[in-house]
């Protein structure tokens, strides 16, 4: 396998030098997006995006549960990935690993630090709150697999319904209108080989690759970011990626329902 | 009393997948993909006179009406995993592939009452998309006891409150039974309704499979998109 990627390395360096892609796009341009919102009833949030080949989709339960000791009138957002081994022939079955782990915490860092959620309206009596779980499904895997979970994660939230509480029980089948959602969050993924950075990377761009960057923004700030891979980047880089995430976001968002 | 729920059938809705199909029957919603056959790992699971079946059943942590589910196999999806990896064995033409493995996944994404005959439904239509050489195209359906009387496809409903549920894999070129449970109450006469009641439906299945198959390869496509309605 390493060997491998060492050719698309020095394949995809070839290329990159000559300012080309392998699929023609430009350095700042993502593959072909869609979304489906709304593919699940079972679900109070489902969704499923797609970014060129990957295929991801998001589903969104409600349950009581015990607030956490220091946030005793909060409610519980939790997070979690799976790397579906029907989705390639890279993922394996068994539990979590640390790729699964990093990429849910990734989306649940944006979603969490731009307080897109009211968690306090979570509330229901003593020791009662409602948990809002997000799980990310990834179906196909072609790359890019953080921008195409938070998208799908997001239009799942835009999507979700609020259950029906009744005697701090929820009432399934039954709902109390749409789980109200702030701003939209989006992240901005871009890999880095040598010196070229490149904005969505396809798998094969991402076997080759140093190094990735993440950015998630909302319309105003930058509200998350996480960086993978052996490479480094420089201050400058940051800063420059930093304002194509907010350009490029902007774009997402526009993607995203409601 | 033979009514089928709405049955859908789409083939190959995934990219990286070697065969795979998706299936909407009733309101389950199910998605079946298939690797192999490559070569199997760890070694020592290896045949030398046939390709090694395996199967995962597993349901997504947000497809039932309930409570979140939780991650990880559980001992009802562990069964199921093992019963239709075997009916698969069956069929499979193992022998032409020693040393290898052939893998069937099965998501459920939402689950409405019989995801096990769904999931072998679609599972069969991913193989057959897999250009894996099988002898026969699986179908499977169930069938219950409610209020007395013998009844095709149960839902959710029925399945909890029915009284006697018997899911069932055919062959339907030898017209044997590669899957079979059954649960509750029955007489002999019964369970003979039950299963004429269950072929006749696993024939209707069977030619949506076959249909998918077809479809596939008179539409052909760069790239393949799993559409949910």
């Amino acid at each position: 396998m390493e060997s491998i990627n060492e050719v698309k390395r020095d394949s995809l360096l070839a290329l990159l030098s000559a300012g080309k892609r392998a699929d023609g796009r430009g350095m700042h341009d993502y593959r072909k997006i869609t979304l489906q919102p709304g593919v699940t009833q079972n679900a109070e949030g489902s969704a499923i995006a797609t970014i060129g080949k990957s295929q991801v989709m998001a589903g969104i339960k409600f349950d009581i549960a015990k607030p956490f000791p220091d946030r005793p009138t909060e409610g519980v957002l939790s997070t979690s990935a799976d790397l579906l081994p029907l989705a390639s022939h890279l993922f394996e079955t068994g539990p979590p690993g640390d790729e699964s782990i990093e990429l849910a915490r990734v989306v649940d860092r944006g979603i969490r630090s731009a307080n897109i959620i009211d968690l306090n309206s979570f509330f229901i009596e003593a020791e009662k709150v409602l948990a809002l779980y997000i799980d990310i499904y990834v179906l196909d895997h072609d790359g890019n697999l953080i921008d195409a979970s938070s998208l799908a994660s997001m239009a799942a939230l835009l999507s979700c319904r609020m259950p029906k509480i009744e005697e701090g029980k929820i009432i399934r089948g039954e709902y109390a209108g749409k789980l109200p959602i702030k701003e939209k969050v989006v992240t901005c993924t871009f890999g880095k080989l040598g010196e070229r950075i490149f904005l969505d990377p396809a798998l094969d761009e991402e076997k080759g690759m140093d190094c990735r960057l993440t950015f998630a923004t909302t319309s105003q700030h930058i509200c998350a970011g996480q960086k993978g891979g052996w490479g480094a980047f420089s201050e400058k880089d940051l800063l420059h990626l930093a304002d194509i995430s907010m350009e490029k976001g902007a774009e997402l968002r526009a993607l995203l329902p409601g | 009393m033979d009514e089928l729920r709405p049955v859908k059938i789409v083939a190959r809705v995934l990219n990286d997948a070697d065969g795979s199909a998706y299936i909407e029957w009733g309101k389950n919603k199910i998605l079946a993909g298939v690797y192999g056959p490559s070569e199997c790992v760890p070694r020592h699971e290896q045949s030398l006179y046939r390709a090694v079946v395996r199967c995962r059943y597993n349901m997504a942590p947000f497809s039932g009406m309930e409570e979140h589910g939780r991650s990880g196999p559980s001992r009802r999806s562990k069964e199921l995993s093992k019963v239709i990896k075997e009916s698969f064995e069956n069929v499979i033409i193992s022998e032409n592939f020693p040393k290898t493995q052939i893998e069937i996944f099965v998501e459920v994404l939402q689950s409405d009452g019989g995801t096990r005959c769904a999931a072998v439904t679609a599972a069969a239509v991913a193989l057959a998309d897999a250009g894996i050489p099988m002898k026969d195209m699986i179908s499977a359906v169930a069938v219950c006891k409610i209020d007395g009387k013998m009844a095709v496809d149960p839902g959710k409903e029925e399945d909890n409150f029915g009284e006697s549920d018997m899911p069932i894999a055919f062959s339907p070129r030898t017209g044997e039974l590669l899957l079979y449970q059954m649960d509750g109450l029955l007489t002999r006469d019964e369970l003979a309704e039950g299963l004429k009641l269950a072929r006749d439906a696993s024939e209707k299945i069977r030619k949506l499979q076959v249909d998918a198959i077809k479809k596939v390869y008179e539409e052909p496509k760069e790239e393949r998109f799993l559409i949910v309605k």
